[in-house]
């Protein structure tokens, strides 16, 4: 998917590819054009220049002459407030667009949309009887079932309360294990594109900030978006291996490196995503004993870099896989002659888990 | 209560005029608020007053207009008449085109106001869910619209019955053609011993009037339980 556009009174710049299955993430502040930009691709708003295509299928195409009118382009939108169909029971609303689909099959199929979402007690009940959370649900099973080549999502729990959030995350994690459909997710919440996210295309002021792997973006620090919030911080993707009840624990598998986080929710085997920021990782040349810290891990110096405020982002390449971020000291880089190769170990002070109780330490990223 | 049969005759008229009028002046009223609520077009302002003029002009101002267009001499009447072999005129048909003409601004208004209603969001949401123009107006405006299309009906339905001014002057006091319940009322008061009569009649305006008022009630809070 390729697309390159601009709008008259507010300038939209951009042009971005993502890949055809996964979620990537529009983010950026209000204002930044992430919403304009999805109404562009659903064909809610013309652009005056540009091309838009979905895979080998053109939708807009200024050169060309082509304008696919938005019942025709096959893309679901789910929106901050649902738009469920008033007149019309839970049921009803979910096979709108399912009726419509006109023999296109994404493989969204009615009974397993109603599992993953947990709405199968919702059908007979009318949209006014439901609450904010079980209406986005809706919405977002109704876009599903309508079979589309794209799912856009413009922030879909921007206007829910924290615990209404909480209730849908783990329905949208799961959206994009079980669905194939590729998803443009719109936020301004860096929790929900560190949770969700395999792509994110940073958005700012029309234009394009950043794009790429969410870990490598994460990574940089430079990001006018990320900086001064969350910091760099490394994404580590694995999955639950074992509940250590007793110590009040899970440990998580990443590549051949066992993690140590608060009791999960998941269970074990699900896919889980790890993120350590670079300002919670300490570094010691010898294997620190009687420490608080439940993560002590060995690896080497992947790399040294030194940044704008004077302190140094080291790369710790993990025995094992995973690589690590640190913010240290220059002066400590001096005293602990640390080096590119050189051996480390890295000291974890936190684990950002969605899932911990209570509320997820994702909460950080929380604004 | 017994009528004669020309007091039935006025009350027959009055509900073929009126419905036939409601028939045909009711989907016209629907697209006509349909355009001055969403359209965006030069002229928008000069046809909303166009179509609430009639509120606002003498009802016999109306007919006669209704005259000079419609009447066998005018320049549609005179088609139609060569035509199709209708005329307008002193007829029954005539008498529900002029008493259309009148409850039209009425209709309009309240059919308007339950279209404005509509979140223009939620036909987006219809459109991207793959619904064209025709489907979207079928599965999600009117039915949304139901509560005020019903009341436009009805409100137009009793200014029909009502009407007095423009039927007079267009279609002309013929019993048992154009003589609607308030011109048999006005004939009746004009005779000698017509008293009985107008106060019969005029029974029966009010009991219709009083119906309408309670089905209008009756429809919209059925149509408003069907949605909760």
């Amino acid at each position: 998917m390729s697309l390159s556009k601009r709008l008259g009174a507010f300038s939209l710049d951009i042009a971005f590819s993502a890949p055809a299955h996964g979620v990537t993430a529009l983010f950026g502040r209000s204002g930044a054009g992430k919403s304009a930009t999805l109404g562009v691709i659903a064909g809610a708003v013309r652009p005056d220049r540009g091309r838009i295509a979905l895979g080998d299928r053109v939708l807009f195409d200024s050169d060309r002459g082509v304008d696919v009118p938005m019942e025709r382009r096959a893309i679901g939108w789910v929106f901050q407030d649902a738009r469920l169909f008033p007149h019309l029971s839970v049921r009803a609303n979910l096979n709108y667009g399912a009726r419509r689909a006109k023999g296109r099959d994404a493989g969204v199929r009615f009974d397993e949309v109603l599992g993953v979402l947990g709405i199968e007690p919702l059908l007979a009940r009318r949209p006014s009887g439901l609450s904010g959370g079980e209406r986005q649900r809706v919405a977002i099973g109704r876009a599903l079932l309508s079979q589309p080549s794209l799912l856009l999502m413009d922030e879909p729990l921007a206007a829910l309360d924290a615990p209404r959030r909480a209730e849908i995350l783990p329905f949208l994690a799961r959206l994009k294990t079980r669905f194939a459909l590729p998803i443009l997710y719109v936020t301004h919440s860096l929790a929900e594109v560190v949770r969700l996210a395999d792509q994110l295309v940073v958005l700012d002021n029309g234009r394009i900030g950043a794009q790429g792997a969410l870990a490598d973006i994460l990574a940089r620090a430079d990001l006018p978006l990320l900086s001064g919030r969350a910091d760099a911080a490394a994404t580590l993707d694995g999955v639950v291996a074992e509940h250590l009840d007793q110590r009040g624990l899970s440990r998580l598998r990443i590549g051949d490196v066992d993690l140590f986080a608060p009791r999960l929710h998941q269970p074990v085997g699900e896919p889980v995503r790890a993120i350590v920021l670079a300002r919670d990782v300490l570094l010691a040349r010898v294997r620190p004993e009687a420490i608080s810290a439940r993560n002590i891990l060995s690896g080497r110096i992947g790399g040294l870099a030194a940044r704008a405020d004077g302190s140094v982002m080291a790369r710790i390449a993990l025995d094992g896989g995973p690589a690590l971020l640190s913010a240290i000291t220059a002066d400590a880089v001096q005293a602990l002659k640390l080096a590119a190769g050189e051996p480390v170990w890295a000291i974890l002070k936190s684990v950002a888990v969605e899932g911990a109780a209570p509320g997820g330490l994702l909460a950080l990223f929380d604004d | 209560m017994s009528f004669t049969p020309d007091e039935l005759a006025a009350i027959r008229t009055s509900l073929i005029v009126a419905t036939r009028a409601v028939v045909f002046a009711l989907p016209l009223a629907v697209a006509m608020a349909w355009v001055l609520a969403r359209g965006r077009f030069f002229g928008r302002t000069a046809l909303d007053l166009l179509v609430h003029s009639p509120m606002v002009l003498p009802p016999v101002l109306v007919g006669y207009g209704l005259l000079l267009v419609f009447g066998v001499q005018g320049p549609v009447g005179g088609w139609l008449l060569r035509n199709l072999h209708v005329r307008l005129v002193f007829t029954s048909t005539g008498a529900s085109l002029a008493s259309a003409v009148m409850a039209f601004p009425l209709m309009v208004r309240s059919a308007r106001l339950s279209l404005e209603g509509i979140d223009p969001a939620i036909e987006t949401a219809a459109r991207s869910l793959g619904a064209g123009a025709w489907d979207r107006m079928a599965t999600i405006v009117l039915p949304l619209a139901a509560p005020g299309v019903v009341s436009a009906a009805i409100v137009g339905f009793a200014a029909c019955l009502g009407e007095f001014g423009a039927v007079i002057t267009f279609a002309a006091n013929v019993p048992g053609q154009t003589q609607t319940l308030p011109l048999a009322i006005y004939s009746a008061l004009q005779v000698p011993d017509g008293d009985a009569t107008a106060f019969k009649l005029a029974g029966v305006s009010f009991a219709l009037a009083i119906a309408a008022l309670a089905a209008s009630e009756v429809l919209a809070r059925r149509v408003s339980l069907a949605r909760a």
